[in-house]
């Protein structure tokens, strides 16, 4: 490619990677930053972008690689230390303190203060109140952080990486939480910075905002880089292609056995979202008998939220579901599983396990009055069903009174799905169910998921990674914005539409305003 | 994948696990060096009138240290046990010597075991009122139970005024006769305050182990969230130790004024920390999902025969405050290097396992 004049390189990554605990997130990328344009990052959910971003920032160190910044290699020890080289970051999780006020925070760990060292609030909320004149957010920096919407606190994440007055400015998906309106404010005072020369790495989801202010485009794809273009090049399908690509991985074959009657349906599903609007959009789908149905979409569609609202976790939500053709009224999560739902959810640790709890005790937490006579727990036959469930899944544990914790990630996941299917569920909600977890346990998951829906459970799985969706689902929903956005059968789907369906209600100019 | 043969699982008895086993062990080697000491330092401390006598009071704390150790176990405290004890002592006393004036000319007189229970209910309703505070109303345990703490205080002392009743010998012709015999009367040689506290500790470690709702206890410690997913009725089963809690602290209400046969409303003051030590001591953890009665039952009388004890030798009950605290500091201090013995010997079998 050949980079327009004045866009020079100020930070080069070299052969870099990054290898956790028994995997490689970060693969031998190679990655400039040019001064004064926006460079854009791009890949599906786990592809290796926070990481490669917090590299740049000084949160991780490379396990191999240089990071060359002006033509010299640098090394950096801690995050401060990247700041103190003119690198600012604003991070995906907003990393504020709700309980201090707007100024505070913007001033964390580099207080102004007087000759008596006590920190001088009036300098900084005269400057605080500077920066936040540019975002036009009407904060004032009195304001306790924790008062303001989620979207406010984004601006001023914003503002706290744009007062580091950094040389190079790391945003990963700030746009994730803002209003249409706040979006076109952000975007000016991006120009802004580029204008003064500022080197801007922008990480999103959404296409149509990169290619709106993106310069040079780089597309990372399971923690290699896929592609590097100048923006003017490249269309939407450019970078379809390349977040996509093509490698195999191991999934279960499809058995080619027919779907029976219809097990659950939801409809017209609703959810308000704390900051205005609808997490979940009045969504309707059925499910049939030994049918997966993949619901697809990015970060922030709405999918989990569905799932929470079909097991009773939101009082709020509203909408009606059925199962087997009977309508279920009960509202909260106990009696929802008595009547055949279960959730395996996506955060593992947070809401699947108890973690200091055995592994047997976690299998039957849930399904816990199928071995009780009166009140007395059975303990021959909970270890009958949990030595049952273990060899099932394979689920690699010496003896099922370890704590589970002592489990590796893989085991653990099929702990949760244990869980689930021994309180006999008729449909199962499997939200990212191969997240955090090693090849073999994926195709161990998978597979059975095969075998379940062979069994006759209609199987709801909620995943972002594409693959994944075309190879096991027998029909493909796909959300955005909370909106069902498309469904597909199997033999018509095709990994554009579905990807473009994902992107649909995502512009600027639709957003929130709706 | 293959099943890994169980005994993979038990490597042979290293140096790590010898100190593992004796940390596991150390309410127990506690208790008995407390035991050993003091049955040579003090003299007469073997003879079966004093054993006796401390049993019976360790049976109060230990009562409110089961309670607590519930509570705990969820994640919760209960800081209101000692004001149930006062309020529900002054309840029984009140009950005995006054009945119920019924604002019409009559005044209903209950029998022993009516007061008993109605007593009992006083306690278990101020659970729930902790109980309701912090699902409900979403109160911090640690305040819910501070506030309550002040009103079933207040409402003890409200009741006489401030006065004891004394004097609970009751009437025959009314039938309030024999309120002494929770604390003074004897079952096989054993005090009754003994009995109950064996059937009432039987009753909670049962509960812990073999029944669904002890299970519930610890998974609402261990993982809040996790445990409503699992479809766990996570404010049922706050509701319910928070009552427990208010039921044991019943017990010892009637238990203390039936010894004394008088009620007094500033009985039981601070008894909540002797509870909460008991329960660390016994290996409970304050930040929830483990601890377990038997454990608590042994840091009861590890507290209880270290003060009566140090009672027996004569030693200043200024320096008997230092030695508590130090106990129970230790122990803590124990417990955590305990935890991560454990997560390296655990970490050190996943190795040998691959």
């Amino acid at each position: 490619m050949s980079p327009s004049p004045g866009h020079d390189v100020i930070l080069k990554l070299e052969d870099i990677s990054k290898v956790y605990a028994g995997t490689v997130a970060v693969k031998h990328a190679n990655f400039e930053v040019r001064k004064g344009a926006v460079n854009v990052l791009v890949g599906e959910n786990g592809a290796g972008k926070s990481t490669l971003m917090k590299i740049i920032a000084g949160v991780e160190r490379p396990t191999a690689g240089r990071i060359l910044l002006d033509g010299n290699e640098v090394s950096f020890s801690s995050s401060g230390d990247a700041v103190s080289r003119g690198i600012g970051m604003v991070f995906q999780e907003l990393n504020l303190f709700g309980n201090l006020s707007v100024a505070e925070n913007i001033f964390a760990t580099r207080e102004l203060t007087n000759a008596f060292r006590k920190i001088d609030h009036r300098e900084q909320e005269r400057r605080a109140a500077e920066f936040l004149e540019q975002l036009e957010a009407g904060i004032r920096p009195d304001m306790l952080v924790e008062d303001l919407r989620i979207g406010q606190q984004q601006l001023v994440e914003i503002a706290k990486a744009v007062s580091l007055d950094a040389r190079i400015l790391i945003m990963d998906e700030p746009t994730s939480a803002l209003s249409a309106a706040e979006v076109e404010i952000l975007f000016k005072v991006i120009a802004d910075l580029k204008a003064r020369g500022v080197a801007i790495v922008y990480i999103s989801h959404r296409l149509e905002e990169l290619i709106r202010i993106g310069d040079y485009i780089t597309v990372l794809r399971d923690g290699r880089i896929t592609g590097q273009e100048e923006m003017k090049n490249v269309d939407t399908q450019w970078i379809v292609r390349q977040m996509i690509g093509s490698d195999a991985k191991d999934f279960a074959k499809a058995d080619g056995h027919q779907p029976g009657e219809e097990v659950f349906r939801a409809e017209e599903i609703c959810l308000p979202r704390v900051t205005g609007g609808l997490a979940v959009d009045h969504v309707s789908l059925s499910l049939r008998a030994g049918e997966i149905l993949g619901i697809y979409g990015l970060m922030g569609a709405g999918r989990s939220e569905l799932f929470d609202c079909i097991m009773g976790r939101h009082g709020q939500a509203s909408g009606k579901i059925f199962i087997g053709g009977n309508q279920v009224r009960e509202r909260d999560t106990t009696r929802r599983i008595q009547r055949g739902l279960a959730l395996i959810p996506e955060d593992r640790q947070r809401e699947g396990l108890v973690s200091i709890l055995s592994v047997a005790s976690n299998l039957t937490l849930a399904s816990l009055s199928r071995f009780v006579s009166l009140f007395h727990i059975r303990g021959g036959a909970e270890r009958q069903a949990v030595t049952q469930m273990v060899r099932e899944l394979a689920i690699k544990v010496a003896d099922p009174a370890q704590e589970v914790s002592s489990l590796s990630g893989g085991n653990q996941q099929k702990v949760v799905i244990g869980k689930a299917l021994l309180t006999g569920p008729k449909v199962l909600l499997m939200d990212e169910p191969s997240r955090g977890i090693d090849v073999g346990a994926k195709a161990d998951v998978f597979r059975t998921m095969r075998k379940l829906s062979r069994d006759g459970l209609g199987i709801l799985f909620a995943t972002s990674d594409l693959d994944e969706v075309m190879a096991l689902s027998d029909r493909i929903a796909v959300m955005s914005n909370g909106k069902l956005t498309g469904m597909f059968d199997r033999a018509e789907a095709t990994e554009a539409a579905i990807v473009a369906a994902s992107a649909l209600g995502h512009g600027p100019a639709h957003g929130e305003s709706r | 994948m293959t099943d890994i043969p169980a005994k993979a699982a038990a490597p042979s008895a290293s140096s790590g696990s010898v100190l593992l086993t004796l940390m596991k062990l150390r309410t127990f080697i506690a208790l008995i060096a407390v035991l050993v000491f003091f049955s040579i330092a003090a003299p007469n401390f073997l003879s079966a009138a004093n054993l006796i006598l401390m049993a019976k009071h360790v049976a109060l704390n230990a009562f409110l240290a089961m309670g607590m150790t519930f509570v705990i176990i969820t994640g919760g405290i209960d800081l209101s046990v000692g004001s149930i004890v006062g309020l529900c002592g002054m309840v029984a006393g009140y009950l005995v010597l006054n009945g119920i004036d019924l604002q019409i000319g009559y005044t209903v007189y209950f029998n022993v075991v009516e007061i008993a229970l109605i007593t009992l209910a006083v306690g278990i309703l101020i659970g729930a009122v902790n109980g309701l505070l912090i699902t409900k109303l979403n109160v911090a345990p640690f305040i819910a139970t501070l506030g309550t703490l002040y009103v079933a205080r207040g409402f003890a002392l409200l009741s006489s005024d401030g006065r004891t009743f004394p004097n609970l010998v009751g009437k025959p012709e009314l039938g309030t006769t024999g309120f002494g015999y929770l604390g003074a009367g004897k079952l096989l040689g054993l005090p009754v305050s003994i009995w109950i506290l064996v059937v009432v500790a039987l009753c909670a470690a049962y509960l812990a182990r073999y029944t669904p709702l002890g299970r519930h206890i610890f998974a609402v410690g261990g993982n809040e969230r996790a445990a409503r997913i699992s479809g766990v009725r996570v404010n049922m089963v706050k509701m319910f130790v928070y009552m427990f809690s208010g039921f044991c602290a019943a017990i010892v209400g009637l238990i203390i004024s039936s010894e004394l046969m008088a009620s007094h409303p500033a009985t039981g003051e601070s008894f909540e920390l002797n509870a909460i030590a008991a329960a660390v001591l016994g290996g409970t953890s304050m930040s929830g999902g483990r601890g377990t009665i038997g454990g608590t039952i042994v840091g009861a009388f590890v507290i209880g025969i270290l003060s009566d004890g140090l009672v027996m030798m004569g030693v200043s009950s200024f320096w008997q405050m230092v030695i508590k605290g130090l106990v129970i500091i230790v122990a803590v201090v124990v417990d955590q290097a305990q935890r991560r013995l454990q997560s390296r010997v655990t970490l050190m079998q996943m190795a040998k396992v691959g």
